[in-house]
């Protein structure tokens, strides 16, 4: 019996705004508990919410690069619960009318491309924390993230594996970083998924019935977390049984699933509009105004390096993943850097020394302009790639720009004909042996004189001519 | 003079004949002698207020005054004073104290005013008559075996015993009109979103509204004046251009100075239900409008039967929610043994909430419920409009509306407590203007067989105070009910 999993995605992205959604306290991650809740996060008594502006203006950033619908008027709304770290007794969100609706993501996966249709995407603010640490048996509250913009991203249930659902995740996550809406720090919670599960035999069109896990902070849990839920619902199906629509948690250290609530004990969020917050109108100069402010996306970009630089698919994904990336590509090109070249530079030595010194591209210490500068030092024949690779060694180092240090070191290709002959005699001459086996049909003996000329010039002798010229001289 | 409206008070402040500190001195031994019978007041504060009086005569001797400069005033505990207790006369604040001022306390404090101590109410804003206070009922001062009317009675009856000048109240479905016609003074309800609700202690907040208290129209309009403004840190304040409410009050205009005021009589204002002598004095209100110059215009206001019953769906509604807050979390009443955090929310709110406040929550639970919304909080909304709908065609024919403020006189303490229909009817012709939004004042025009002041409403449309003012200030230089005052020795006999 074949199955077939379907996924939806409900994601959190902290909005990358200074203060708070409905207050002016810093969102800053990592201060001392309760440092920054002002009375509007408290709840106290009287205390009104004042809509930040600038989270509005980065939600339509959203909606603009995913082609979806600005609502021209969305509606707050209360959503209802008694919980300790939710001061007001109930989260400011938005529920009938989003500000965005519609909207879609291409996705790259193995199998091809796929477009991955948004429901919608909403303003809400964030809950504060429970502390259970070093309180003797009490818990703490800590509200200095309540009332930190959300962004709550809604998919259409159009994945059917995890490996989609990662890759959709992934996708959403470099985009959100890409338009500068969110850090899309996931140990920080600036990027949190909900992924809703179910399964259906193969050919069915109805949907099996949902479980969804709450809060996943990695990739990884996300693609476990799936895998081990699709499994669960197939086997408690194919043993006669049948799933229950419940919320379910993801245990890491167990690689589970577990139920925390079922449908029954479903609370009844008795959402109502928000009376303190008239609804939110947005005209049309503003979304223009925000729309001519938008970067290229990844997935023009994308297209561009393909049709003008003439890259290959591969190449045009891996450099589209991060604007920093993408920025460094791009100033390589522009310092006269060959594209091909420049994209395997950044995909190659730039990217592993990146994950290395496990920094973020734009605090390389190498821009994409110095790297352009080098790649141009290849191209005209001064160093080889070879060489290069020390240079840029050097460059990483914070020895100078890629000329200087050619200069220094003395890595200047050795191109004299007559120079270079005069080695090739010497390592001919000192290795009679080699030479023998050479004529005699071994093949990889000419590789051996070819390194031991290059060892002799440290390097810098041209590999080309050396190979021209070796051949001449053992053909004699 | 203590007793003199704020009009008068501030000219012998401007001529030196009282200071500050005096009147102060005066209002306070006055609260003190006859409060203890009243219980308008749950706080009061001689020393700081006598600071703020004395600050107020520096001022005026600096030059620096205004009309309302040195004036003692008392807030409805409602509204958040920093540094005062602001119990909202509930046992869930009982203890605390608010660490910041509403946007009104401040701009009164601005303008010069002496705060002599925050008033009784009930608990919450919820109830017509104050007595749902958990610091005890506030007694009527006409009679103390009747109600002052509520929420607002505390100030209500503050300002009727004549205790101090002016009062703030707050008004969701009448609670400054309704104790303000019980009480025999004047009340106004501004345009909502004229006053801005940072720091009123939310009950429902799309019907909330700050607004004065005072002797007459003439010192509503001093004091609105000084309370309304744009706040940014409440979304629903209104950003207009600075208003002198009291503008027009001072033009001359002869014998005739309501002449070319059409007053729209709405035929559901004087049908079954209102007491006869509330009828009477109305009728002979209107009379006197006649007399000034005013022509009266019948007119109808459809669908107005039903704003009780919105009402009572949208302000629940509204309340369940804004007072989810109250969860002994992180301030006010906690219970003091519990088992979880379910048993802890239980406690707290079963022992913190006194049973109206409870009964709301539970009602605006109710109709908010899955399954119910559409109903009722949808329906009631919808409705909402509809009615609002309705005074906009009566507009069209007339300038101002008339009518009761409330269907009968004050009536006695314990009457209605176990009734709450029969309560909140007392709400009939006010909760329309909280639906709606626009202004209405309450004020005296008579009293009743047994000796209890009747209340007039006049109510307009959006932003129409200054006229509403105007015109309850000319309807007060042409008769004497809002100067009569109850007697202080029936006060002190009935001890």
């Amino acid at each position: 019996m074949n199955w077939e999993v379907v996924i939806g995605l409900e994601t959190h992205a902290q909005l990358s705004t200074r203060s708070k959604i409905f207050s002016g306290a810093a969102t800053a991650f990592g201060a001392a508990p309760n440092s920054q809740a002002s009375a509007v996060d408290i709840a106290l008594p009287g205390v009104l919410p004042v809509l930040n502006m600038g989270a509005v203006e980065r939600a339509i950033r959203f909606g603009l690069a995913i082609g979806a619908t600005i609502n021209r008027r969305s509606v707050f709304a209360r959503k209802n619960y008694f919980y300790p770290d939710l001061p007001k007794g109930y989260q400011i969100s938005q529920y009938e009318i989003p500000v965005v609706q519609g909207g879609s993501i291409r996705i790259m996966t193995k199998a091809g491309e796929k477009a991955v249709r948004l429901t919608r995407a909403h303003l809400e603010e964030d809950a504060g924390k429970s502390l259970h640490e070093d309180l003797h048996g009490m818990t703490g509250i800590d509200l200095n993230r309540a009332g930190t913009p959300l962004l709550e991203i809604v998919s259409e249930p159009d994945m059917r594996s995890a490996e989609e659902a990662v890759v959709y995740a992934k996708t959403l996550h470099a985009l959100v970083r890409w338009i500068g809406i969110c850090d899309g720090n996931m140990q920080e919670g600036s990027f949190r998924c909900d992924a809703n599960v179910s399964v259906r035999r193969s050919g069915e069109s109805a949907l099996g019935t949902r479980c969804e896990i709450k809060n996943l902070n990695s990739f990884r849990f996300l693609q476990h977390a799936i895998e081990f839920e699709t499994r669960r619902q197939i086997e408690l199906i194919e043993d006669g049984g049948t799933v229950e629509q419940e919320t379910r948690l993801y245990d890491p250290d167990r690689n589970e699933t577990r139920s925390m609530r079922t449908k029954e004990d479903a609370q009844d969020y008795r959402y109502f509009p928000d009376p303190d917050l008239p609804p939110l109108v947005i005209d049309e100069a503003w979304i223009e105004r925000i729309r001519s402010g938008m970067p290229e996306l990844p997935e023009a970009k994308r297209q561009r390096y393909m049709s003008v630089y003439k890259l290959p698919p591969s190449d045009a994904t891996a450099l589209t993943a991060t604007s920093a990336v993408s920025d460094c590509f791009e100033e390589a090109v522009r310092a006269g850097a060959e594209p091909k070249l420049a994209a395997n530079w950044v995909l190659g030595e730039f990217t592993a020394a990146i994950n290395k010194a496990d920094i973020e591209p734009e605090d390389a210490p190498v821009s994409g302009r110095k790297l352009g500068a080098l790649l141009q030092r290849i191209e005209d024949g001064t160093i080889s790639g070879k060489i290069a690779k020390e240079v840029f060694d050097a460059m990483w180092a914070g020895e100078g720009d890629a000329d200087a240090i050619i200069e220094k070191r003395g890595l200047k290709q050795i191109s004299d004909s007559g120079a270079i002959e005069k080695i090739v005699d010497d390592v001919i001459a000192a290795n009679a042996a080699t030479v023998a086996e050479y004529r005699a049909g071994k093949e990889k003996a000419f590789n051996a004189l070819v390194g031991k000329v290059m060892a002799a010039t440290k390097g810098k002798a041209n590999p080309a001519q050396v190979n021209a010229i070796l051949k001449g001289k053992l053909g004699e | 003079m203590i007793t003199a409206p704020i009009a008068e008070l501030a000219r012998a402040l401007a001529s030196k004949e009282l200071s500050s500190v005096d009147l102060t001195a005066a209002v306070l031994d006055r609260i003190e002698a006859l409060n203890p019978r009243l219980n308008a007041f749950i706080a009061r504060d001689r020393k700081r207020a006598l600071v703020q009086a004395q600050a107020a005569d520096a001022r005026r001797a600096a030059g620096d005054a205004t009309a309302l400069t040195g004036i003692p005033v008392a807030h409805k505990d409602v509204l958040m004073t920093a540094g005062w207790k602001t119990t909202c006369g509930s046992r869930m604040l009982e203890n605390f104290v608010a660490p910041y001022s509403a946007f009104v306390v401040e701009k009164l404090a601005d303008a010069g005013m002496v705060l002599v101590g925050k008033t009784n109410m009930d608990e919450f804003a919820m109830g017509s008559s104050s007595e749902t206070s958990y610091f005890g009922p506030v007694r009527n001062p006409w009679n103390v075996e009747y109600v002052p009317g509520g929420s607002s009675g505390g100030s209500a009856a503050a300002v009727a015993a004549r205790l101090v000048p002016a009062a703030t109240g707050t008004d969701t479905g009448g609670s400054i009109r309704q104790p303000a016609a019980l009480s025999g003074v004047c009340g106004l309800k501004p345009t909502y979103g004229v006053c801005s609700r940072y720091g009123l202690i939310a009950f429902a907040s799309s019907l909330d509204t700050p607004g004065p208290f005072a002797q007459t129209a003439e010192d509503c309009a001093l004091l609105l004046s000084a309370m309304a403004g744009h706040d940014a840190r409440d979304s629903t304040s209104l950003d207009r251009p600075r208003e002198d409410y009291a503008r027009l009050l001072s033009a001359s205009r002869g014998a005739k100075p309501l002449a070319g005021l059409r007053i729209g009589m709405p035929k559901e204002y004087f049908g079954a239900g209102i007491d006869a002598d509330v009828g009477a004095a109305v009728e002979a209100a209107i009379a006197e409008f006649r007399r000034l110059g005013a022509s009266t215009v019948d007119v109808s206001l459809p669908n107005i039967d039903l704003a009780v019953p919105v009402y009572y769906v949208i302000a629940p509604a509204e309340a369940s929610s804004n007072l989810a807050r109250f969860d002994g979390v992180r301030y006010g009443h906690r219970a003091a043994k519990y088992d979880d955090l379910a048993d802890m929310y239980k406690k707290t709110r079963a022992e913190g909430f006194g049973a109206e406040v409870k009964r709301r929550i539970l009602v605006g639970t109710y109709v908010l419920s899955h399954g119910y919304y559409d109903a009722y909080y949808l329906k009631a909304q919808q409705v909402r409009r509809l009615i609002a709908d309705g005074f906009q065609r009566a507009y069209r024919d007339c300038d101002l509306l008339v009518g009761p403020t409330a269907p009968t006189a004050a009536f006695k303490l314990g009457e209605k407590s176990d009734d709450p229909v029969q309560m909140y009817l007392n709400d009939i012709f006010t909760v329309a203007g909280n639906l709606t939004g626009s202004p209405a004042i309450s004020i005296p025009c008579g009293f009743d067989r047994n000796g209890l002041p009747i209340g007039l409403q006049l109510q307009g449309n959006y932003f129409s105070e200054s006229l509403i003012l105007d015109v309850a200030h000319r309807f007060q230089q042409a008769t004497d009910w809002h100067r009569r005052e109850p007697a202080d020795i029936a006060l002190e006999t009935a001890r």
